[in-house]
């Protein structure tokens, strides 16, 4: 784990305000399928980081996959092949592999993770996907699994949300993996309670230190917390994936 | 040259420590700096016992700043001696404790558990804006300040340092109600209360609706306060609020600071304290200053 300025090797538009980034960094060879950096702008009035989930690596190369979604990350997609580009990572703990045939559940920009997720599962992968409109990474995600699409205006796969989805298409995998918004989140603990499987859930929080210092990030968890001694856990270090039974959402 | 400075009978290797609540108790950041290099690691808030703070979201970004309502989460001190404490025995820099509380008692219970550990100074926080009770209420009204620093100097084994709010209509005053009440010295400033909101959603940015500003912005009139205070008291004074860089430190310590604390900017760059007193020791080879003592209140 380290701060350092790493260089942009490529960067496309692959979906409306979805962009590609990959970087050369030997941070790339640390990092595990679920955990993220920090990217920090070149503008130093917006002083704290920007959580980014690492999509997928390759030797010294890590390939972040996000969304425009304010002034930071408006900046990094302007970002052209040999900018310096600031990171600080690998940060928190990733997804335990499982050998078990797993279903991987994601929504928006939750997606990312887990292509390097489903790349280092060694069993078989039911890959359900929700997306707004138009989707993304699908195409890369089915090489390594069933891929199920669910999109808000149903421009493909079943209109509605990646639980509609799983309504229609009957899953058989043992082991749910899961990032995106906190609905969706709360949907697949249920399901899973249902379904008497475990769950695994990546979860977002406002960050400031990104490494578990200032307390910001905090998520409910059934137990104490060995931080605080009370009900909160960091998603930034004790995350940002948690059993499902571990945290209340 | 000599970076030393010294604050009411503690000598620091330098004049560089940590803002309260932006270091944790240096754990996390031993990974990216040599905790030895600093003048002293100032600790997170503890409470008597554990405390679970606010909701979420807590911290926001404002322009060249942050705002942050964390409310004081911490462990407790049982298990801040046992771990935390235990953790900083291990490096030659200094430790500062700083303590909260919702009464007088649990502030006392605090300083008279830290009596016998081998913490080095006190630093007793009566201005954070973002708990109902306490903290503030003791940082906002001379006479409740000075009664809660009378009473903690009572206990106290260690110096105290009493860290005073902005959030005041004169800062004079509330160092000097610190001073009389028996504080050995004062710090500032805590943070600015202030509102974000978001206006896409229709919703105050944090969950405790306000919370404390930060970080760059409120640099110019954390120098102000420190020069208005330093010039008020004779105890000594850590000045902080927005520190990124040593001019900003040395900038500090001409308006009277005798150290200086780095807070937010910590989470911009986790090596900003190391390169602060970097940056102090070639602004002394550069300008031929061989003592930084001479650099405090210069101005
Ligand atoms: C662990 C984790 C992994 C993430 N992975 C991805 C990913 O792979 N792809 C992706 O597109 N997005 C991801 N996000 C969300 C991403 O962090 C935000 O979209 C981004 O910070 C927005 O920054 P901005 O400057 O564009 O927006 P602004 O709204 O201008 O940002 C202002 C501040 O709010 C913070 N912020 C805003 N939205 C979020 C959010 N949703 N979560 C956390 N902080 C936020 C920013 O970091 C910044 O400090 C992840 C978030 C977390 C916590
Ligand atoms: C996330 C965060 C947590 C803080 N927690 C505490 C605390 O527990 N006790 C305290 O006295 N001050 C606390 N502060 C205030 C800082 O120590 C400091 O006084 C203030 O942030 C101004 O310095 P800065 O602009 O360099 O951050 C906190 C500040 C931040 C940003
Ligand atoms: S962001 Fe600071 S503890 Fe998680």
């Amino acid at each position: 784990m380290e701060k350092q300025t790493a260089t942009v090797l490529r960067q496309e538009c692959i979906a409306d305000g979805i962009y590609s980034m990959w970087i050369k960094t030997p941070l790339a060879n640390e990092a595990c399928p679920g955990q993220f950096i920090s990217v920090y702008t070149n503008n130093a009035a917006r002083l704290l980081p920007r959580p980014i989930s690492i999509c997928e690596t390759k030797q010294d190369c890590l390939r972040i996959v996000y969304r425009i979604a304010g002034k930071g990350t408006e900046e990094f997609s302007r970002y052209h092949a040999n900018d310096p580009v600031s990171i600080l990572g690998p940060l928190g703990n990733g997804f335990p592999l499982s050998g078990e045939d797993a279903v991987l559940i994601a929504g928006g920009i939750g997606i990312p993770p887990m292509l390097a997720l489903a790349k280092a599962l060694t069993g078989k992968k039911e890959i359900v996907l929700g997306y707004r409109s138009t989707p993304f990474l699908q195409d890369e995600l089915s090489a390594f699994g069933d891929v199920i699409l669910a999109t808000e205006d149903g421009c493909t796969g079943t209109r509605g949300t990646v639980m509609d989805a799983i309504a229609a298409h009957p899953l058989s995998g043992k082991v749910i993996y899961a990032c995106g918004p906190i609905p969706m989140l709360r949907a697949v603990k249920e399901y899973a309670a249902a379904q008497n499987i475990p769950a695994w859930l990546s979860l977002e929080e406002r960050m400031a230190c990104g490494v578990g210092a200032c307390l910001g990030c905090v998520c409910e968890s059934t137990e104490t917390d060995a931080h605080s001694l009370v009900n909160n856990k960091r998603i930034c270090k004790d995350g940002p994936v948690f059993a499902a039974s571990e945290v209340i959402l | 040259m000599n970076t030393q400075v010294s604050i009411a009978g503690v000598t620091f290797q330098n004049p560089v420590m940590t803002a309260s609540g932006t270091f944790g108790s240096g754990m996390e950041y031993n990974a990216f700096v040599d905790l030895n290099r600093l003048g002293a690691v100032v600790t997170k808030g503890v409470a008597s016992v554990p405390w679970a703070g606010n909701k979420t979201p807590r911290v926001a970004e404002t322009y060249g700043g942050m705002l942050n309502a964390i409310g004081l989460q911490n462990p407790g001190i049982d298990l801040f001696i046992e771990r935390d404490l235990a953790f900083l025995k291990q490096y030659r820099t200094r430790v500062i404790v700083n303590v909260c509380g919702r009464t007088v008692d649990e502030y006392v219970t605090v300083v008279e558990r830290l009596a016998d550990t081998s913490v080095d100074m006190l630093e007793i926080n009566v201005s954070c804006p973002n708990v109902k009770e306490g903290a503030i209420a003791f940082g906002q009204d001379t006479k409740a300040l000075s009664d809660i620093t009378a009473a903690i100097k009572k206990k106290a084994k260690q110096p105290v340092i009493m860290k005073l709010s902005p959030n005041v209509t004169s800062i004079s005053e509330m160092a000097k109600a610190a001073e009389a009440a028996g504080a050995d010295a004062i710090s500032l400033i805590n943070t600015f209360t202030a509102m974000k909101i978001d206006i896409y959603r229709r919703r105050f940015a944090l969950a405790n609706r306000t919370g404390g500003l930060s970080g760059p912005a409120i640099k110019p009139i954390a120098v102000r306060m420190v020069y208005e205070a330093s010039h008020a008291v004779s105890i000594p004074v850590i000045g902080m609020g927005g520190i990124a860089n040593a001019e900003d430190a040395v900038e500090f310590m001409m308006a009277g600071a005798t150290a200086v604390a780095v807070g937010a900017m910590n989470f911009h760059d986790p090596y900003t304290t190391v390169r602060v007193i970097e940056g102090i020791e070639a602004f002394m080879r550069d300008q031929k200053i061989d003592d930084v003592n001479s650099l405090i209140g210069c101005v």
